[in-house]
């Protein structure tokens, strides 16, 4: 079992998501770690992408204020090392395929491996295009995470068959960012999911910004991903937005145990 | 003939897209295949293409630039002449039809220049559809005179704002938006780039200019042209240009990308001479960015030709060494349009012009019995008022 999938052994998961360098290293370095100290059973990273297709306002402006500073994929590594001697979360990087590729997909992975993460979400690289990145994740122990979504419908069976550490399920039609109200039946998604590969942990995400819908979807699945509401304070807060997220992540933790 | 495998064009192509899109693009390519060789629905394009669009465009012998310049007898595919002003309805006509078959009943775009948007915004008009187009927020100052054009023909303009303000920003956008609503809308894509289907249909219906220069060449001059020149920036004229000629291989095919103020410059939008392979928009081909990955913010005076990569069957016409990729300067590119528009009374698209300007180079190093085609690939109509700037003249639409 990996380190991931060991987390959802001990209950509910909280998983936090920011991008890394937003507004600089230092502070994602510290955000990490009172995050951990706060609750996040695993830590989402981003590391930051010039055309994030798939993001909302919120963390495309995360994206650019990062990139703005001239952050590269080699710092986010030396970051992560320096974290490792810190925490122990199990900590994903979540980016687009082309950051990967053209760091060489193989060479990103190993270093992955070196420094001490833990997993790898691409959301530009489908059930269908997996194996170029998928096979070499394997290779080095590192969790390929898929996502399903709401239009996934008869590909939900293949890809929760096939699927490492956990499964992204996200919430509703759109890019990232928050929502009011989440329409789908993720009830019924879980379902089938949980038919096809019944100790496959389950992870909703996307629009989930409040304690009441931390809670609302950990009683559907066994953790939730929440990251424009958290970017949102790093926009507002800079430099300062430790001790507002520290607080966030606490309060959406707690409304988990409820 | 050059049917992609599994998607892919060589190493190219593929379907890099978020799981949220993939039974949309499922779904576009069973429509396809159920209707491309449908007799009623080919009966129906080809009554849109000729009667509606005004195809096919001619074949125009361009006598004077051919004595001009001494060298290879020059003909222009006449794209310019359609309906709308450029290449760019044969793919919409194509798209639109097959969305409103498939039941959709709205159409979402991006656009550069304007001109995919003009032809999608009327596409949407005849049929009627609803049709949102997003367009880099730059590039509806540079072409203000094509978002009015949108906005009659009863479309949306969405100015986007985000990244360098051109043309990716809008493909961006674009793909953003068919996220959030698929169920009763087709995102009609410009070029011949983004995930399969999309790079295959888009060729298919551009294809029908290499098959018209092909019969019109042997009805003229009962051979095939020796050259055809086209620009690329997604690709899409090109591919049409190309497309019947890859088979016949002593025809060189040559794509004329943009090369802004130079290669050895920032501000080019050169794929081939200045990318390398990446995986953007859905597709792995080549692009221009940095050695993180990240994309480089391109340039080009040519709205149309302003984007950081290439369609994926061009990247692999150029690994395999079929068709031969050049770049040309917005300096040369402006000549060329003052210089067709002065010896043949044709005013290219600026776009179109950088292959003219090639055509300017090569036809003189070509034997007096050479043939060489120039697929103007449109009117440059809308391009006059940002040319007059680019030379110093102070004039606004």
């Amino acid at each position: 079992m990996s380190k991931i999938q060991a987390v959802f052994e001990k209950g509910k998961a909280f998983i936090p998501f920011i991008t890394c360098g937003d507004p600089d290293l230092e502070t994602t370095k510290k955000l990490v770690i009172s995050m951990a100290e706060n609750g996040a059973d695993i830590i989402e990273l981003g590391i930051p992408f010039s055309d994030p297709t798939a993001e909302g306002p919120v963390i495309q402006g995360a994206n650019i204020r990062a990139l703005s500073h001239g952050v590269t994929t080699d710092q986010v590594f030396g970051m992560v090392k320096e974290l490792r001697a810190c925490i122990e979360t199990p900590l994903v990087f979540m980016t687009y395929a082309n950051v990967v590729f053209s760091y060489g997909t193989e060479r990103f992975v190993r270093q992955m491996a070196e420094c001490g993460m833990d997993g790898l979400i691409l959301p530009d690289v489908p059930f269908e295009e997996k194996h170029e990145f998928l096979d070499v994740c394997d290779l080095y122990g590192i969790d390929f995470i898929s996502l399903v979504a709401p239009t996934s419908e008869n590909r939900m069976i293949k890809i929760a068959k096939e699927a490492r550490g956990f499964l992204y399920v996200v919430s509703s039609l759109g890019v990232t960012g928050t929502r009011s109200e989440i329409k789908t039946d993720l009830q019924g998604m879980i379902n089938t999911i949980k038919s096809a590969n019944p100790d496959l942990p389950c992870a909703i995400g996307f629009g989930i910004s409040t304690p009441e819908q931390v809670e609302k979807m950990s009683r559907i699945a066994d953790g939730a991903i929440v990251g424009s509401a958290i970017v949102k304070l790093i926009g507002k807060y800079g430099t300062e937005s430790v001790g507002p997220v520290s607080d966030f992540v606490k309060d959406m933790k707690a409304a988990q145990s409820v | 003939m050059n049917e992609p495998i599994n998607g892919r064009f060589g190493a190219h192509g593929g379907q890099y897209i978020p799981e949220t899109l993939m039974n949309a693009v499922i779904e576009l390519e069973n429509a396809y295949e159920k209707y491309k060789n449908d007799e009623e629905f080919q009966r129906e394009l080809t009554e849109l293409l000729n009667e509606y669009a005004g195809r096919p465009s001619r074949l125009y012998y361009a006598e004077k630039m051919t004595k001009d310049l001494g060298g290879a007898k020059i003909y222009l595919k006449r794209e310019d002449l359609n309906h709308t002003g450029a290449h760019k309805i044969n793919n919409v006509l194509g798209q639109a039809l097959l969305a409103k078959k498939m039941g959709k009943t709205r159409l979402i775009a991006e656009t550069g220049a304007g001109q995919h948007g003009v032809a999608t915004a009327t596409a949407a008009a005849l049929l009627g559809m609803e049709c949102v187009v997003f367009m880099g927020k730059e590039d509806t100052e540079r072409q203000a005179l094509n978002v009015y054009r949108m906005r009659l023909l009863g479309a949306e303009v969405i100015p986007v704002t985000t990244g360098t303000a051109t043309l990716k920003d809008a493909v961006s956008e674009a793909m953003r938006e068919w996220t959030k609503r698929i169920d009763d809308t087709h995102y009609c894509l410009g070029s011949v780039m983004g995930p399969h289907p999309f790079p295959m249909i888009v060729r298919d219906f551009q294809a029908v200019i290499s098959k018209e220069i092909k019969e019109q060449m042997l009805a003229k001059e009962g051979r095939l042209p020796d050259a055809v020149l086209a620009c690329v920036g997604g690709g899409s004229n090109a591919i049409g240009a190309f497309y019947h000629f890859i088979e016949d291989k002593e025809v060189r095919l040559i794509g004329c990308e943009a090369a802004g103020r130079g290669i050895d410059t920032y501000e080019t939008a050169a794929t081939i001479a200045t990318g390398r392979t990446g995986i953007f928009h859905g597709m792995k081909s080549y692009f221009c960015q940095d050695e993180y990955g990240q994309i480089a913010p391109v340039y080009s005076i040519s709205a149309g030709l302003d984007y950081p990569g290439i369609g994926p069957e061009h990247a692999w016409l150029h690994d395999i060494g079929r068709a031969e990729y050049v770049a040309v300067t917005d300096e040369q590119a402006v000549e060329a349009f003052e210089y067709l528009s002065r010896t043949e009374g044709i005013i290219p698209a600026i776009e179109s012009a950088h292959a003219v300007a090639y055509a300017m180079k090569l036809a003189p190093e070509m034997g007096t019995d050479k043939i060489l085609v120039i697929n103007i690939s449109g009117r440059g109509d809308k391009d006059c008022a940002a040319i007059a700037r680019y030379r110093g003249e102070d004039i606004h639409e």
